[in-house]
């Protein structure tokens, strides 16, 4: 049951690169993502920051192959999820039994609002085309199709941390051999609906978010897609390429305390951190990096950093949050870090808490400022917590 | 599977009176229309009626069936709460959305938006249980059900738990009637669903529910049928293809087609749909006892649930109402029933059950 995970492959694409290579251009070079809304058509455009892909659907559809008019989710999800596929080598391995577990929070919302718009005022309008993806497992089929992937396919959504339990549930079908190889992570474009409801609650900065920062005035959202490829050992063995890493540990909690807001005391982070702890037979010693859930608002950072506290003192990891690079990309942003923290793992890297001016009164410690090169690094702990109290740690190890 | 799986409750919130009784109902609850809208119980009775104020149609449903069916199972704290929806909670998805466009974006308040998440119903069970266990969503349109007892399973596998509470919940709304009926899916005509399955016509009526399994790896004689296996396959290329999955379904599960006592499908009156099942009858299903569901609780994403509680419910009653109509007389006792799902031609599940 305990036999190891490797990731084979990995693929990215968000508001400071279309791809692996261009993000860690941007990670080194401290270089956001975020910006004034171009392509996200709001009224909110001037006025509320936000980290976008620097591509068209028009782009994005030629970059992919895929209808330039469907829903952008499924065109960032090809983008990343091919850059894994082809990262990992996994196109000339034959017979593989493979899965595409992907996730997102809102499925073809950006193209459901378009169609509300005619839809409302005459139930007879609005393009059918703009509603047939409305449903969360549509961008899923649309990028399994293009990519050939049969075997087992599904969709997961628990808010913030939907990848992170995409990559975590795909791991389990690969220990229970039920697949050799599983492309898990997930998507979410930027969409009015979400930028509207996150508005609402009143937790958007209007500058660039601060993670981790006393004066943090809330989250910044951003886009995109991250998957990594995982293999069982009898597949890496047959690819050509070294794996990356090993994911050796997960767990998922509920912090059961409210449907938006987190416990004071992190009970649901404390829980999901301890329990990919215990799965990885790890103390908490041995991690090297955590790369933070850190979405800028006050709630997050300080139960956050509470239950880190509890589990770590004294003696800190360095940590970062790289949604000061990205913005908080909803239902792909487990995808996009468990990335990053795969190549915090390999390069020997670790990103820098940008923004970062005054430290968190309340907390021991203070996230990483710097871009650190040269580092030995073994353990590197992932953290995806979301509305509903669903929180997700994953933990990558070298191999 | 590596270890025995079995139902040890069952909680079903349908069109029909499914909900609260202890085996199954006694009469098929007529419609005519293309809408089967779910019976809903008196909820101040089952939910903290501070909390039933803010809630949802589709939130109150799954909670409430959740709530009973954990009650049934004499279990306070399930070792995980996994829940299937398509769909989501649409009603506050379209409140939300309504006020976005009608305010131009502006003096919106947040509560639908809250609620308009997928992983609200398995949020609120969670909340009102204070269950800090895994908990998980699955939103993949045909398979959302599927996918979330696969997690359950799996996870009683893991030996982590005991047991896990697992659920598939959709509904329609004004608004999803609305377009899904632009999309061809219903019926043109008036008809009562007691004729829907012989309507020889295209399109079928819509459905909803809300309907949660306590799952356990644990031997008790309250347990209801043996979870044997379940699996799913997508887009087969015909219907050969299906007849390969069923077999091999049955082969990895040691089981001879002639050791399944009752076969349930998910024919929906649909006669561009039912056409696999009509030709499966005609081979690898010939002469079998068999029996459908869609005209009880509609067509809908996560419908399979119902089957699947259908089959609990008679394997642990050794009864078939006198109000569904057989294929062919079924053979006493019924120890084993195999489900076979298709959602649209795409997404197609297998079930296998036994007596425990």
């Amino acid at each position: 049951m305990s036999a190891p995970v490797l990731v084979a492959g990995v693929g990215v694409i968000s508001a400071i690169g279309n791809n692996v290579a261009e993000s860690l251009d941007a990670l080194e070079s401290g270089r956001a993502g975020m910006g004034d809304m171009h392509w996200l058509d709001s009224i909110h455009r001037n006025r509320i920051p936000v980290a976008e892909v620097n591509l068209s659907n028009d782009q994005l559809s030629s970059l992919t192959g895929l209808d330039s008019t469907i829903t952008r989710t499924a065109l960032l999800s090809m983008v990343a999820a091919r850059e894994a596929i082809e990262d990992a080598g996994l196109i000339n391995i034959p017979r593989l039994r493979t899965g595409f577990i992907s996730a997102n929070t809102v499925g073809g919302m950006d193209k459901s609002e378009d169609f509300f718009g005619d839809f409302l005022p005459d139930h007879a309008k609005g393009k059918l085309r703009d509603i047939i993806h409305h449903e969360c497992g549509s961008p899923t089929e649309l990028v399994a199709d293009q990519l050939g992937i049969r075997d087992y396919i599904t969709t997961i959504s628990t808010a913030c941390s939907s990848s992170a339990n995409a990559i975590f549930f795909g791991a389990r079908l690969i220990r229970h051999n039920m697949l050799d190889a599983v492309i898990a992570g997930g998507a979410d474009a930027l969409t009015r609906f979400t930028l509207n409801g996150f508005n609402t609650l009143m937790i958007l900065d209007n500058e660039y978010c601060k993670p981790f920062d006393e004066n943090r005035k809330g989250l910044n959202l951003g886009e995109g897609a991250g998957y990594v490829v995982l293999v069982s050992e009898q597949v890496a063995a047959r690819l050509k390429k070294k794996t990356y890493c090993t994911l050796s540990g997960f767990s998922n909690a509920n912090d059961a305390y409210h449907q938006t807001a987190s416990s004071p005391e992190g009970t649901g982070s404390f829980l999901a951190m301890k329990g990919a702890l215990a799965e990885s037979g790890l103390q908490p010693a041995d991690i090297d990096y955590i790369n933070l859930h850190g979405t800028g608002t006050q709630n997050n950072d300080i139960s956050e950093g509470t239950a880190i506290r509890i589990l770590f003192d004294p003696d800190y990891p360095k940590m970062s949050s790289t949604k000061s690079f990205t913005g908080h990309t909803l239902g792909a942003s487990g995808g996009i870090e468990a990335v990053f923290s795969v190549l915090a793992l390999e390069h020997g890297i670790i990103y820098p808490n940008l923004r970062l001016l005054t430290p968190m009164k309340e907390l021991p410690f203070v996230p990483e400022t710097k871009f650190l090169k040269n580092l030995k690094l073994k353990h590197v702990l992932s953290n995806s917590f979301g509305f509903g109290g669903n929180c997700t740690s994953l933990i990558f190890s070298k191999y | 599977m590596q270890q025995k799986i079995y139902i040890r409750s069952s909680e079903n919130i349908s069109p029909q009176k499914t909900f609260g009784v202890e085996s199954l109902p006694s009469e098929v609850v007529e419609y005519v229309g293309d809408r089967l809208k779910c019976i809903e119980p008196d909820y101040n009775k089952l939910i903290d009626p501070k909390l039933i104020r803010r809630m949802s149609r589709i939130i109150k449903m799954g909670v409430a069936a959740a709530t009973v069916c954990l009650q049934k199972a004499g279990i306070d704290t399930p070792g995980a709460i996994i829940t299937g929806t398509a769909y989501g909670c649409l009603e506050d998805t379209e409140v939300f959305l309504k006020k976005m466009i009608e305010n131009r974006e502006e003096m919106l308040t947040p509560t639908a938006f809250i609620q308009s998440t997928h992983n609200t119903v398995g949020a609120q069970i969670a909340l009102m249980l204070k269950c800090h266990q895994y908990n998980n969503t699955f939103v993949h349109k045909g398979f959302s059900f599927e996918s979330a007892l696969l997690d359950a399973i799996l996870l009683l596998e893991e030996n982590k738990m005991t047991n896990v509470l697992a659920g598939g919940v959709d509904e329609i709304t004004d608004t999803s009637h609305a377009i899904l009926t632009r999309l061809g899916l219903y019926k043109q005509e008036q008809i009562s669903n007691r004729h829907l399955l012989s309507s020889g016509s295209k399109g079928t009526t819509a459905g909803e529910g809300a309907i949660f399994f306590t799952l356990t790896n644990q031997v008790s004689e309250n347990n209801e049928a043996q979870l044997n296996s379940i699996q799913t396959f997508y887009k087969p290329g015909n219907v050969s293809e299906i007849e390969k999955q069923i077999q091999s379904f049955l082969k990895e599960n040691a089981v001879d087609m002639s050791r399944i006592d009752l076969i349930i499908t998910g024919m929906n009156g649909d006669i561009k749909g039912d056409e696999i099942y009509n030709q499966l009858n005609n081979s690898l299903l010939k002469n079998k006892s068999q029996i459908q569901y869609k005209h009880l609780c509609g067509e809908y994403p996560t419908a399979a649930a119902f089957a699947l509680w259908l089959a609990g419910r008679i394997i642990k009653h050794q009864t078939i109402p006198e109000w569904f109509e057989k294929n062919n007389a079924h053979q006493q006792p019924i120890n084993r029933v195999l489900i076979y799902n298709h959602y649209k031609g795409t997404h197609h599940s297998l079930f296998l059950l036994s007596a425990c």
